[in-house]
């Protein structure tokens, strides 16, 4: 509970007005899609991967703020990343949010969800395209 | 004891005078997820910790006695508030335990392959999921009647569904989505004309409308403490007395039995004993026996209006709001107070959370009610829902109102 600027900070809502890599691949190796059974979010996600890096990937979905910014800022951090070190983060991004534990890696954008850890409500939101990716690259 | 509905009235709830970190006043509507409790309830709980406590029907000593005494007024006190006999009443945690209870007690043994168990589309997911499961394990026939678009039954498209092949017939009175009042007297004879048992979801309609279980003549009537001023963990299980002796346990234990051998086990002759294994939610009951007291001062006929007009007054000032979708029926009159809404371009969570920072508890999603939802297509699947109760008044609904200009603007 606060002013609101935790959980919509600027950053946020410029990603969810324009979500970046919204779409579909034209090709791709793998896709999952996952949905948050108590809201209803749902993530479609595809990944290109090439030399054991994510080449390229796109999600489409339906949710609120928070699920589709946080999807929109993760295919901006991880595109081009190593597996490995695309699942190192995805860890740290959701230790954040979930153990309010400041990440070690630079997340980018992504460090903006980090108030999300004092809405328990919205946690399942803003992990949802995380834990996407980690099945998409597993 | 209550005065006056609305804004007098706020003064037995203690949590109504909650001012949250950011200095708002909270605002609570949230009512159909569940109420808040007056002072009369709580005391009624603190003082059975501090005075009674003792194992129910068991301790033959001062304690135990007056527990059980206790317990067993409590349940007096239900089954005379939906019009039913004492030894119909049946304690569970709620709901979801009560409707389960029937599934696999009475259900297991009564539902065959090829039999029809019909549901309506609104139910409730506890009115709804343990009757799929009780037709996938009999390989009996689940079928769910669909909805107007305006989530209201139409009577002859029940009649339609309902088959004499149909061994049950579960329906809501009043939806927990939308608030629609289901003629649920109706539906029930067009179960018995066919030879299938009627069971009603009270959870919404029992807080918050008059209950005579003979006039509903249904078989089973489930409801929950909790969302009529009463602690959580705490429900009830009405069994119309001709159904008794076809409701098998659900849950064996302490308590139900009558004679336990290593070969066998008899259980309790009669009803409520035999269907309540393990030492009872005995706080609950009194709380829920207290919870009734506080609303038959009232009067159940006076909390459904009060009620009413709210929702009318909600609905005439959202009616021609821009970008806000009401959902439900346009006649009041066919409704409890619940008010489903979507804000165009922003998810209900979202909605929810921009208006907590204002102070205005509501709630959003899919209210465990996904077949509705998807079934009237409605946006993100999910909605935002504002449910009155006794306590509120018009100036909670004007708050509602300017949070929402202000979602509006945040997400212009």
């Amino acid at each position: 509970m606060s002013d609101l600027s935790d959980l919509y900070a600027e950053v946020i809502m410029d990603h969810q007005r324009h979500p970046r890599n919204f779409g579909k691949l034209e090709s791709f190796d793998r896709e999952v899609k996952m949905t948050n059974s108590s809201c209803g979010d749902q993530i479609s996600l595809q990944v290109k991967l090439e030399d054991g890096k994510i080449k390229d990937l796109k999600f489409t979905g339906m949710g609120c703020a928070i699920s589709m910014a946080s999807a929109s800022v993760m295919t901006e951090v991880v595109k081009g990343l190593s597996v490995q070190d695309a699942k190192k983060i995805s860890e740290e991004f959701i230790k954040m949010i979930t153990d309010g534990k400041a990440p070690e890696d630079d997340l980018e954008d992504a460090r903006v969800f980090s108030g999300v850890y004092k809405y328990p409500m919205r946690v399942k939101c803003a992990t949802l395209a995380w834990h996407a990716l980690q099945k998409v690259i597993e | 004891m209550p005065c006056q509905l609305g804004s007098e009235i706020k003064q037995d709830f203690p949590i109504l005078s909650t001012v949250l970190p950011n200095g708002k006043k909270l605002v609570y509507l949230d009512n159909a997820a569940t109420t808040q409790k007056p002072i009369f309830v709580i005391d009624s709980i603190t003082n059975f910790y501090r005075s009674q406590n003792a194992n129910v029907a068991r301790s033959a000593h001062y304690l135990g006695e007056q527990t059980t005494i206790a317990y067993n007024e409590a349940r007096k006190t239900v089954a005379k508030f939906i019009n039913a006999s004492y030894d119909e009443v049946i304690f569970t945690s709620g709901t979801t335990e009560s409707i389960n209870t029937i599934a696999y007690g009475w259900g297991d043994n009564n539902v065959n392959e090829n039999d029809e168990i019909v549901v309506m589309t609104s139910e409730h997911h506890s009115d709804f999921v343990p009757w799929q499961q009780l037709a996938f394990r009999k390989n009996a026939k689940f079928k769910v009647v669909p909805l107007r678009e305006d989530g209201t039954l139409d009577i002859d498209t029940v009649r339609k569904y309902v088959t004499s092949r149909t061994k049950v017939v579960a329906c809501a009175r009043m939806t927990n989505s939308f608030g629609v009042i289901n003629p649920v007297e109706k539906i029930g004879k067009i179960a018995h004309e066919n030879g299938a048992v009627f069971v009603v979801d009270g959870a919404q309609s029992v807080p918050s409308m008059p209950t005579d279980v003979k006039e509903l003549d249904a078989d089973f009537l489930s409801f929950s403490g909790h969302k009529m001023l009463a602690p959580m963990g705490i429900g009830v299980l009405y069994v119309k007395k001709s159904m008794i002796d076809s409701l098998k346990p659900f849950l064996t234990g302490g308590g139900m039995i009558d004679e336990v051998k290593n070969e066998y086990t008899t259980f309790a002759a009669c009803a409520p004993d035999r269907y309540e294994a393990g030492t009872p939610n005995v706080e609950g009951a009194i709380g829920l026996a207290r919870a009734i007291e506080y609303l038959e001062e009232i009067g159940m006929e006076n909390v459904l209006e009060h009620e009413r007009k709210l929702l009318e007054y909600a609905y005439l000032k959202l009616k021609h709001v821009d970008r806000v979708i009401l959902y439900g029926p346009k006649r009041l009159n066919d409704r409890g107070g619940i008010l489903s809404f979507n804000v165009k371009g922003i998810h209900p969570h979202d909605v929810a959370s921009i208006l907590d920072a204002n102070g205005v508890a509501i709630r959003s999603g899919h209210h465990c009610a996904q077949p509705i939802l998807r079934s009237l297509n409605v946006e993100f699947m999910a909605t935002a829902r504002a449910s009155f109760y006794i306590y509120n008044d018009n100036s909670d609904i004007d708050a509602l109102a300017d949070a929402i200009e202000d979602a509006k603007r945040r997400f212009s």
